[in-house]
């Protein structure tokens, strides 16, 4: 089992889900034990939900889909046929 | 070989994330607009290369990311790559720790404890070899072997540049949180 130290230096990978299985079990593991730093797992894991939501609700502007499905309608290479 | 009929049929239901990273990385809608109707060209043209089985999302998000890199960063004046200012581990994490919490109502979260406007903020104030990374692997989700792909950059120097890329995104947030007086500073 990993200990506190070795825990939150790998917070971030952790996240990420990029830890390989074994350190991946190890964290699990102390993080079963260990409230502090689960909590600051627990805090982290929702900031980056937080950021998420909040850097891609943007509403896709009014015509720009009917724009660009209207490139698929060109014959731009020439071959006399549509694309 | 992927057919380009199918383009269409396959490609559109990705346009609005598409916009939203654009957003992200023009920092204006008219360019973000103009980078999206461009992806989607050349996705269109160069459809035939792509891989039938492998992931369509990935593929556009590089065709964006490229698009951005080579047509669009040339153009916006900005200082390139000053420091960032470091901060210790964990430091969003303590300095929440430290609100005072009976001055905040039982109803407090996380998610509005920030405006959508100073989280964007923060991400789009990074410098861009920071921006890029935070922005493919924690709001959309990508690996860091995508975004290596992606950025053409080696994997470990997509890990470092997360690393430093959120606690400088995190040190903004504290500013934001410190100036409309819920922390002290």
């Amino acid at each position: 089992m990993a200990d506190c130290n070795e825990t939150l230096r790998e917070l971030e990978t952790f996240l990420d889900s990029e830890l390989p299985d074994e350190t991946r079990a190890a964290i699990q593991a102390h993080l079963g034990d260990c409230v502090d730093c689960l909590q600051a797992f627990d805090f982290y894991a929702e900031l980056r939900v937080v950021i998420s939501e909040k850097c891609r609700n943007e509403e896709i502007p009014p015509g720009l889909i009917a724009r660009i499905e209207l490139c698929f309608n060109e014959d731009f290479d020439g071959d006399s046929k549509i694309g | 070989m992927a057919e380009r009929a199918d383009f269409a049929a396959q490609a559109m239901q990705f346009a609005p994330q598409l916009y939203s990273t654009a957003l992200r990385m023009t920092r204006n809608a008219s360019d973000a607009e103009d980078l999206v109707q461009e992806t989607y060209l050349r996705g269109y043209r160069g459809y035939a290369n792509f891989e039938d089985g492998t992931n369509l999302r990935a593929w556009l998000f590089r065709i964006l990311t490229n698009t951005y890199i080579n047509s669009y960063r040339s153009r916006q004046r900005r200082p390139q790559e000053t420091e960032l200012n470091d901060v210790e581990d964990l430091y969003l994490y303590k300095q929440i720790s430290g609100l005072d919490i009976a001055s905040r109502s039982a109803e407090d979260t996380l998610f509005d404890l920030f405006t959508d406007d100073e989280v964007k903020s923060a991400l789009e104030n990074l410098p861009e070899s920071f921006r890029m990374p935070v922005l493919l692997a924690d709001v959309q989700g990508f690996s860091y072997k995508e975004i290596a792909e992606m950025l053409d950059i080696p994997a470990g120097t997509v890990m470092s540049r997360l690393h430093r890329g959120r606690k400088a995104m995190h040190k903004a947030l504290i500013e934001f949180a410190t100036e409309r007086g819920l922390l002290n500073g």
